[in-house]
């Protein structure tokens, strides 16, 4: 993601209220040396988790290939619900300190958030129909995914509409109820499907070994890193987005200034004539 | 605090009585949707018979939508808003009386429901203790709730489809959970009803108070 | 003696945009102010900002004591704010509008039945439907919410606005009556002729500036004009002379 091709970055301290001296000095990149070695792990581990999950590791007893789509599966699910912590927190945080930082953050991982419960979903959804016949069946995971997949569109929805350099009350509210909706959802959707006991159910998880545990592990590990490379880079994008809408609100008090100063200056000739 | 919920659940429930909103238009509307799922589902096959639980709540949660809407309207306009800020009211006051005012209509218009699906779908109501917790406690699970995300999307041009959006998934877990109690408490599911009932007051209570909290500072930000 | 309302280089953002950027006011005591300028000047913005109601984000800005840029909830109980809309429910009547109001700005009720009184508003209009009435009656029945509260500092936006002779002297009235008993009152209103007659002295609101020095505060019927200028606003007193016919 390297608009101009310079060295430098900013801050991605969340804490720090930073206001840049002078708006050229501010990168125009979101790159860093950081997100560089991170991006390079994550492209190795990503690349492991391919060979791992596609070819060394052995096909389940029971499920043959399909089980390599929970290589994807399980640790989108972790990431999404990471994602939807990472929210809370930060909207929580964002309410009690202000600094805009948390605020960029919270909507960075909710983004981020959405994009893996979708590969959560689709992962999820092939599966079912390779193992059980159906694209769909309303077991009290996926029920509860997809729940929390529209309630993060409507968090994002809600930011597209009222958009607002500072952060937004109602943005970090319905953010901070997130984690609650989630349990909430979580626990009354499992109550509800486990009072229908169905056979399918109790073959969701492989038992897992060897080979497999590894190609789990890189998995995590993988998916770990793609998520934090992205989140860096799209809360420095939000970041940036913010300095200049401040950077904006000096030249608008400037502008406004000079109008009233040309309006004084037409009149004051007029009275004079 | 309190007092300054009772005057506002007190100027709610007066503008409603005048203005009749909630009569005229949500009830009916409610009606209307128990009549369409007859349509859809077809009386004579039973399936409407064993869904009936679950087809008085979502006609409640669907005319709740526009109880919440109603009540959010009132005080979004500018001179109001303006008003209620100015005014030394609590906001935790301001929210409560307004759940107080959501509540009550909520409820009436729950009583007039039952009576529909008995008519319209010849349900036998049984279980009455059961059927009225639940009922309470959803009340005041959906008027919380509606009230709060009421506040959150007040004054945004695209109110009327973030409402649905941000409050449905929300909830969810309160349908399903007074559904399961209303089966308990007609007798056609085994389940514990009064344990579903406590979930819809856990939440209840959740509401209550991010809701008391959090709408001083929804009442700002304008 | 301390001023009632203080500005120096105030900065106010609705949003994004700078509605006030850099606006200079003193008001005293007892004084009547009245707030001129163009439309999108900032005028409604100053009485709001006044209020409480919009963040002032540089500068200063102190009303009645309270610092508005570290608190600005706990100057609103003590001011009223008359708006463009009326802040009134329409299904409820004239009488019951009041007194929400006023008991929601915890006012007694011997001020709530005076101020209906004053107004005229305890008769056959005490039980009129805000909807039916007419665009004085709702003006007056706005003032009757403000009145019963007794704030220290009216802000009136367009009080004359739409409103026939009667109404307008009525306000007027309303206004004198304040002063007398101890209210300040900062006003915006476009009807230039019976402002100024009502006016202590007028502030000139340009681009959400003022571009005049903040006037002297201690003498009341202090009839000046205001000077254009480009100069940014300094601050010393200048003398006045009267605006030039034809200033907009």
């Amino acid at each position: 993601m390297t608009l101009v091709s310079r060295n430098r970055s900013t801050a991605g301290d969340p804490a720090a209220d930073v206001e840049p001296a002078d708006p050229e000095e501010a990168s125009a990149s979101t790159a860093s040396p950081a997100t560089r070695v991170l991006g390079a792990l994550s492209l190795g581990a990503v690349v492991l988790w391919l060979l791992y999950g596609l070819w060394w590791s052995p096909p389940d007893v029971e499920q043959s290939d399909a089980v390599r789509l929970f290589y994807v599966h399980v640790p989108s699910a972790i990431l999404a619900y990471a994602g939807c912590f990472l929210t809370t927190v930060a909207s929580a945080l964002w309410l009690r300190r202000r600094t805009p930082g948390w605020d960029a953050l919270a909507s960075a991982s909710a983004e981020l958030g959405l994009v893996f419960v979708t590969i959560t979903l689709v992962t999820g959804s092939l599966w079912g129909r390779v193992t059980w016949g159906t694209y769909w069946t309303w077991d009290a995971r996926l029920t509860s995914t997809a729940l929390l997949a529209v309630m993060l569109v409507g968090y994002l929805a809600l930011r597209r509409v009222e958009v607002t350099p500072a952060g937004s009350v109602r943005a970090a509210v319905v953010g901070l109820l997130l984690i609650p909706n989630v349990i909430i959802v979580n626990r009354s959707v499992e109550w509800w499907r486990s009072l229908h006991q169905r056979a399918t159910i109790t073959k969701l998880d492989p038992s897992i070994g060897g080979e497999m545990l590894v190609a789990f592990f890189v998995g995590m590990v993988a998916g770990a890193l793609v998520f934090a490379w992205l989140l860096i880079h799209r809360f420095r994008l939000a970041w940036l987005e913010q300095q200049v809408e401040r950077h904006d609100l000096d030249a608008a008090v400037a502008a406004r200034r000079a109008e009233a100063g040309a309006a004084g200056a037409t009149s004051a000739v007029e009275a004079q004539a | 605090m309190w007092r300054d919920a009772a005057l506002v659940a007190q100027r709610d429930l007066r503008i409603e009585l005048r203005s009749r909103v909630a009569t005229n238009q949500v009830a009916p509307f409610a009606v209307l949707v128990l009549v369409l799922f007859a349509f859809a589902l077809d009386p004579d096959r039973g399936v409407l018979d064993r869904a009936t639980p679950g087809l008085y709540w979502i006609a409640v949660l669907l005319a709740a939508l526009l109880a919440v809407t109603r009540s959010t309207s009132l005080d979004e306009a500018g001179g109001t808003r303006d008003a209620l800020r100015l005014s030394a009211l609590e906001p935790a006051g301001i929210f409560l009386g307004k759940v107080v005012a959501v509540a009550g209509q909520l409820l009436a218009l729950e009583l007039l429901l039952a009576l529909g699906v008995a008519v319209l779908y010849d349900a036998e109501l049984s279980g009455f203790g059961l059927l009225a917790t639940t009922c309470a406690a959803a009340t005041v699970a959906v008027a919380a709730s509606g009230v709060l995300y009421g506040a959150l999307v007040a004054g945004l041009r695209a109110r009327d489809t973030l409402l649905p959006l941000l409050l449905l998934p929300v909830l969810a877990p309160v349908l399903i959970a007074a559904t399961r109690a209303f089966e308990a408490a007609l007798g056609t599911s085994a389940t514990d009803g009064w344990a579903w009932c406590g979930l819809i007051a856990g939440f209840a209570v959740v509401y209550l108070v991010v809701g008391s909290s959090a709408y001083g500072a929804l009442l700002e930000d304008s | 003696m301390e001023l009632v309302v203080h500005f120096r280089a105030a900065v106010a953002l609705l949003g994004r945009f700078p509605a006030l950027a850099g606006v200079d006011l003193d008001v005293a005591p007892g004084q009547v102010v009245l707030l001129r300028g163009p439309n999108g000047a900032g005028k409604t913005t100053v009485l709001r900002a006044c209020a409480g109601l919009v963040p002032v984000v540089a500068g200063d800005a102190v009303v009645l004591g309270c610092d508005l840029r570290r608190d600005r909830r706990r100057v609103r109980s003590r001011v009223g704010l008359l708006g463009h809309s009326t802040g009134l429910y329409d299904d409820l009547t004239v009488g019951e509008n009041v007194r929400f109001w006023g008991r929601a700005g915890r006012a007694r009720t011997e001020d709530i039945d005076a101020a209906l009184a004053l107004l005229g508003l305890d008769g056959r209009l005490r039980d009129v439907p805000a909807r039916q009435l007419s665009a004085g009656q709702r003006r007056r029945t706005s003032f009757a919410c403000l009145l019963a509260r007794r704030p220290e500092l009216w802000l009136l936006d367009e009080p004359h606005a739409g409103l026939d002779r009667e109404a307008r002297d009525q306000v007027d009235a309303l206004v004198r009556q304040a002063t007398s008993q101890g209210a300040t009152v900062l006003f915006a209103s476009h009807e230039l002729d019976r402002a100024e007659a009502l006016a202590d002295h007028t502030v000139e609101l340009a681009g959400g500036t003022t571009p005049t020095a903040p006037a002297p505060d201690t003498t009341s019927s202090d009839r000046s004009g205001s000077e254009r200028g480009t100069t940014a606003p300094a601050g010393a007193p200048v003398p006045e002379e009267e605006a030039a016919a034809g200033v907009a």
